[in-house]
């Protein structure tokens, strides 16, 4: 898995270095070896595509209540129905749109902010430094999910104020990843060049330090993309999350809990699609790691 | 080493004073007032004014914040909004031997589970207990905890009848009540755990037998078990225990869900059931203490980090 070698083989003339295989086949071959990654990557088309695609996949209206109640999973409904007469499988397939958006949309947010402040963080050091990193040190101390639990209390539930309340509680995470990239980088010499033809710290900053960071980066965006996911499901689970009227996989967890001793079908199944769809982007995080050439990131709450 | 632990004592009580004004300025800052708007539900107009009068919310916040946390320094953290309205210092203390209790386990459950799959899974790399241990970590991390709570009930409470379903029993009522009522929870909170750990020491393992003193020990004709576990193992617990703090975090953070699927009335629970009661007394004490937990857990990290590795030296 890690013999993955971004130089040419062996020759130094211009025509091999021609030859050298375009990032896209590089990264084909890669997932060809990787059944992993192959996986994740297959798992997490679907996932997208029944998001997109959620309103016409679906055999029914996901909120659709008649008598046909708490029936096993048969032809008519794959995965059984609920309570209410809902298709389970209707609900989830809803409920992965609001999964995949709350994790895409508050790791987009979170490393946004988090980024910029451990660039400029690492960038000038001295007190800039030491007042934001004392903030992330703070935040770093405390698990992201309990952090999103206290915003959530505090903002209140809803769509909106869930997104924020996770993407602040992963600032510190990338905020940290970033920082250290930029202390290394800040050293090299195209930094000192740059500098040196009157490059702007703005300039220097975003256009040649960041770009040169982006690796560890991008692997901790899809890690946290499944934290965001599972965090999500907690917060739904828990009666703090995007609304009663929402199927998300998480309420249809917590719904079901009364039933589950005669329903085991609507405990299974949500659970099933959490598992899957996080496990799923931990294959893919671990495949760019590897392609990237990352260091393991310590990341686990 | 006196020295380290001072400073390090210091910052942690740093921390929890920025915590403690940070939980408290938050609740007050946000748009919409959710003082006023708890105080709503009571009365009216009158009935609000003469609450906000005796709970000193009339003056402004600097007061408040002083007065509070002079309280908070005494150990009294207010009263719950709700019913008798009992001293928040009571409810938490009621909880948090459950949620210790339930962390503890969980950190046990784990480390018996965790330690056995990671070295043999690096003494026996690439086998098929080796691949194993690599699926059952990849689901553990994959896993909800909560849900695994559920399967945990359906299986074993509702179908098996083995195991009480929910709630929770004190160690003073003997230990079977108290291991019954928590093994479960305990599984599920500890889970994600051991599925670190266990990771983490396949890694470490195989970097640790890849070096210079290990062929020495083998070449010497040392027995494989002593090589592995007096000369190896150690060495290679010191990244594990660099991530204890994250990783006591994961548990705290797991008990707090996992309590609410069990119906344990641990921190989680208390803390869960007054953010949806909007009872803000209780919400900031639960907070305050989960907070001191992470902190002071996190210092133990510290330390025992100087213990369990001598090359490292805090004094300079």
């Amino acid at each position: 898995m890690t013999d993955f070698v971004h130089s040419t083989p062996g020759g130094d003339s211009a025509r091999e270095d021609l030859q050298r295989p375009s990032a896209l086949r590089q990264w084909m071959s890669y997932m060809r070896r990787d059944k992993k990654a192959l996986f994740g990557l297959i798992v997490l088309g679907v996932l997208i595509f029944s998001a997109v695609f959620a309103h016409w996949l679906s055999p029914y209206d996901p909120n659709a209540m008649d008598f046909s109640m708490m029936l096993k999973p048969s032809l008519q409904h794959p995965l059984g129905t609920d309570d209410l007469g809902r298709d389970l499988l209707s609900r989830l397939l809803h409920g992965t749109q609001i999964s995949l958006f709350v994790g895409i949309s508050t790791v987009i947010l979170g490393m946004s902010a988090g980024v910029t402040l451990g660039v400029v963080a690492g960038y000038f050091g001295k007190w800039v430094d030491t007042i934001i990193m004392r903030y992330v040190d703070l935040q770093w101390a405390f698990p992201n999910f309990i952090i999103a639990v206290y915003l959530v209390a505090v903002f209140g539930t809803g769509l909106a104020n869930v997104i924020i309340a996770i993407s602040l509680a992963y600032i510190d995470d990338f905020a940290r990843v970033a920082r250290g990239m930029v202390l290394t980088i800040k050293q090299e010499q195209y930094i000192a060049a740059a500098h040196t033809l009157g490059a702007s710290d703005n300039r220097v900053m975003w256009r040649h330090i960041l770009p040169n960071a982006m690796a560890p980066i991008i692997v901790q965006a899809t890690v946290s993309v499944s934290y965001a996911i599972l965090a999500e499901a907690g917060l739904s689970f828990l009666g703090l999350g995007v609304g009663s009227d929402t199927p998300t996989w998480g309420l249809i967890l917590a719904d079901s809990r009364s039933f589950i001793s005669r329903a085991w079908w609507l405990g299974v199944f949500p659970g099933l699609f959490i598992m899957i769809t996080v496990l799923s982007i931990n294959f893919l995080g671990d495949a760019l790691r590897d392609m990237l050439d990352v260091r393991e990131v310590t990341d686990a709450h | 080493m006196t020295g380290y632990l001072l400073r390090r004592s210091v910052g942690a009580i740093l921390v929890m004073w920025a915590v403690a004004t940070l939980v408290f300025f938050m609740l007050r800052a946000v748009p919409g007032d959710p003082i006023a708007a708890m105080l709503f539900d009571v009365g009216d107009a009158d009935a609000i004014a003469a609450l906000k009068a005796k709970l000193g919310l009339d003056q402004p916040v600097y007061v408040q914040y002083v007065k509070w946390f002079l309280l908070v320094l005494q150990g009294d953290l207010g009263n719950s909004i709700y019913g008798s309205r009992i001293e928040v210092s009571r409810i938490v203390m009621e909880a948090l031997p459950r949620t210790l209790s339930l962390a503890s386990l969980a950190f046990v459950i784990a480390i018996v589970i965790a330690v056995p799959a990671g070295l043999i899974s690096a003494i026996r790399k690439h086998s098929a207990l080796d691949n194993m241990v690599t699926v059952f970590a990849f689901l553990g991390l994959a896993m909800p905890d909560f849900w695994l709570g559920i399967m945990l009930i359906i299986i074993f409470a509702a179908n098996l009848h083995w195991l009480p379903a929910i709630g929770y029993a004190p160690l003073s009522q003997g230990f079977w009540p108290w291991f019954s009522h928590l093994i479960l929870p305990a599984i599920a909170v500890g889970t994600p755990f051991a599925a670190i750990i266990a990771r983490m020491i396949r890694s470490s393992m195989l970097e640790v037998l890849n070096s210079d003193y290990i062929n020495v020990a083998n070449a010497k004709g040392l027995k494989k078990l002593r090589v592995i576990l007096v000369h190896a193992f150690p060495n290679a617990l010191i990244p594990v225990v660099t991530v204890m703090g994250i990783a006591i975090a994961l548990l705290m953070a797991g008990a707090v869900v996992v309590e609410n699927v069990f119906a344990i009335k641990g921190l989680g629970r208390v803390l869960i059931e007054g953010i949806l009661n909007r009872d803000y007394p209780v919400v900031q004490g639960a907070i305050l203490v989960v907070s001191t937990i992470f902190v002071f857990a996190n210092l133990a990290v510290d330390v025992l980090y100087t213990v369990i590795d001598p090359r490292i030296r805090y004094d300079s």
